[in-house]
């Protein structure tokens, strides 16, 4: 008889999956540098992930501009502060709210695609059928999407950050005659390098590791079609809690460096 | 017998989550031979194929797969070992991503074996072992668009892409109906004598095991409880050998 309570079994088998996450870390790197790189499959896993996410972070940093501007105009104009509102909204957007905001809607739509597509794969015998041809599965299927995923993330940040500064710019428009040019100083009056750099460095943490999870989810799924549903929904339950763990870590390593 | 082990298995244990699946099991495959393990589902077959070619781990005993000892081996010498295995799997395991001629050309370009060859003669590479599982006419298809029969056929013609010394047909008939059962046995014999393999075929497929088999073993309790030629196997007085023959 199983005396464990349910209580004890989740701890264990939290205990177990950040092991196995760690160990798949190093089973990442070992093989990025060891390996014959897969490069026709890396630029396809960047089109996957970059090219096909562009939609849906367009409309989604579209609204966020737009939203921020119109709710926060009748507070600033109250304190007659206006002429602060650009600088406001691209502040918050380029340094918290934009990469929190599209790494989770990243995690949403490619995490769960890499967790439910690896999954299938395990389920179907494809990744054991590449395994025992002796063609490293690890490196076709784990390295190129977990690649792609690093340096696409920033890319579409970056993106979403200039649509919604665009956003911005129609939600003031629609209550003033502002220009876009002065718009666009007002907006980066006040706006440095250090405030886009760590933004930037956090979007990398976040890319790496909704891929390295999803990429263990559905790597190691092994509970038949039950399975491929459960690897989509942990990869993305995972991922998006460690977007916010990672964003509190930078938050103070950005305090404590003074950025 | 004088010809060479292509295969041995010591004492073999294999357990999942406490419960015995595989226990104590010796068996030795020599070149040429077609060897069908015969059991029920369940009864773990495939397991122990999977841990010949080390896609499972076995908890205890000695395989030695073409000399090399794979439960205790280098990374470099179970890719040594793999290259010389085939492994058609229960659904074929096609690549779903890519078309027949890619997932044919998928080990090709990665294997030391092949990968130094040109495209023009991987292509006809390709060709060549399509057509001679007849499924030439699929090249540019789908899996999606392959029936189960033919998802097989595609298999075999993948793992041929590697020319294997051993290939591990993990039961080529389950789930397909009797004229495409048969032409999968007879596919299995075409593949043995063109190319000159020596096979392990797992089944619970009766006519399967009588026609593909130059040795029958029967698995069940996790060890084998008869052995032999067909006929002989087929007079055993075992109540569970008799089960496949009745």
């Amino acid at each position: 008889m199983n005396s464990r309570s349910p209580m004890v079994y989740k701890t264990q088998q939290f205990l177990l999956d950040i092991a196995g996450i760690t160990s798949f870390v190093g089973l990442f790197f070992r093989n990025l540098f060891t390996r014959r790189f897969e490069g026709r499959e890396f630029l396809n896993q960047c089109f996957r992930t970059g090219y096909q996410s562009l939609l849906l972070i367009g409309v989604t940093a579209i609204i966020l501009g737009l939203v921020l501007t119109i709710q926060t105009r009748p507070i600033l104009a109250d304190l007659g502060a206006v002429s602060w509102l650009p600088n406001m909204v691209f502040v918050s957007v380029v340094t918290e709210m934009g990469p929190v905001i599209f790494a989770l809607l990243f995690a949403g739509k490619v995490g769960s695609g890499i967790g439910a597509e690896l999954s299938s794969m395990r389920v179907t015998d494809q990744i054991d059928a590449m395994e025992v041809s002796d063609t490293y599965p690890f490196n076709y299927l784990v390295v190129t999407r977990v690649l792609a995923t690093t340096i696409m993330l920033p890319l579409l940040v970056f993106y979403g950050d200039a649509l919604a500064f665009l956003g911005s710019f129609i939600g003031l428009n629609a209550y003033s005659d502002i220009s876009f040019q002065l718009f666009y100083s007002r907006a980066f009056e006040d706006f440095f390098f250090r405030d886009i750099f760590p933004a930037t460095i956090k979007t990398i943490f976040f890319g790496y590791f909704i891929g390295i999870i999803s990429s263990y989810m559905g790597y190691y799924s092994d509970k038949g079609t039950e399975g491929v549903g459960r690897s989509a929904n942990s990869a993305v339950v995972a991922s998006s809690l460690v977007v916010f763990v990672l964003d509190l870590i930078a938050v103070q390593i950005t305090d404590l460096l003074l950025f | 017998m004088g010809k060479e082990k292509i295969i041995h298995i010591e004492n073999l244990n294999k357990s999942f989550n406490g419960t015995s699946v595989i226990r104590d099991l010796s068996m030795s495959l020599y070149a040429g031979e077609n060897l069908v393990i015969l059991g029920k589902s369940g009864s773990g077959k495939s397991v122990i194929v999977k841990c010949i070619v080390k896609l499972m781990e076995a908890d205890s005993g000695k395989i030695s797969v073409f000399g090399t000892e794979v439960t205790a081996c280098s990374s470099n010498e179970l890719s040594d070992v793999r290259s010389k295995v085939g492994y058609l799997f229960q659904e074929g395991a096609l690549y779903d991503s890519m078309s027949v001629r890619e997932n044919l050309l998928f080990p090709a370009l990665r294997n030391y074996k092949t990968r130094k060859l040109g495209m023009p003669q991987l292509d006809e590479l390709v060709r060549q072992n399509l057509d001679s599982v007849g499924l030439l006419e699929a090249i540019d298809k789908m899996p999606s668009e392959l029936s189960g029969g033919m998802k097989k056929r595609a298999g075999l013609a993948r793992t041929l892409m590697l020319s294997p010394d051993l290939i591990i047909y993990d039961e080529p008939t389950t789930g397909l109906d009797p004229y495409t059962s048969e032409s999968i046995i007879h596919l299995i014999l075409k593949v043995q004598s063109e190319y000159n393999t020596t096979s392990i075929i797992i089944t619970h497929d009766i006519k399967c095991a009588e026609l593909t088999g130059d040795r029958i073993c029967v698995l069940h309790d996790g060890n084998f409880i008869a052995e032999g030629v067909f006929d002989t196997v087929k007079k055993k007085d075992d109540p569970e050998v008799r089960l496949f023959f009745k």
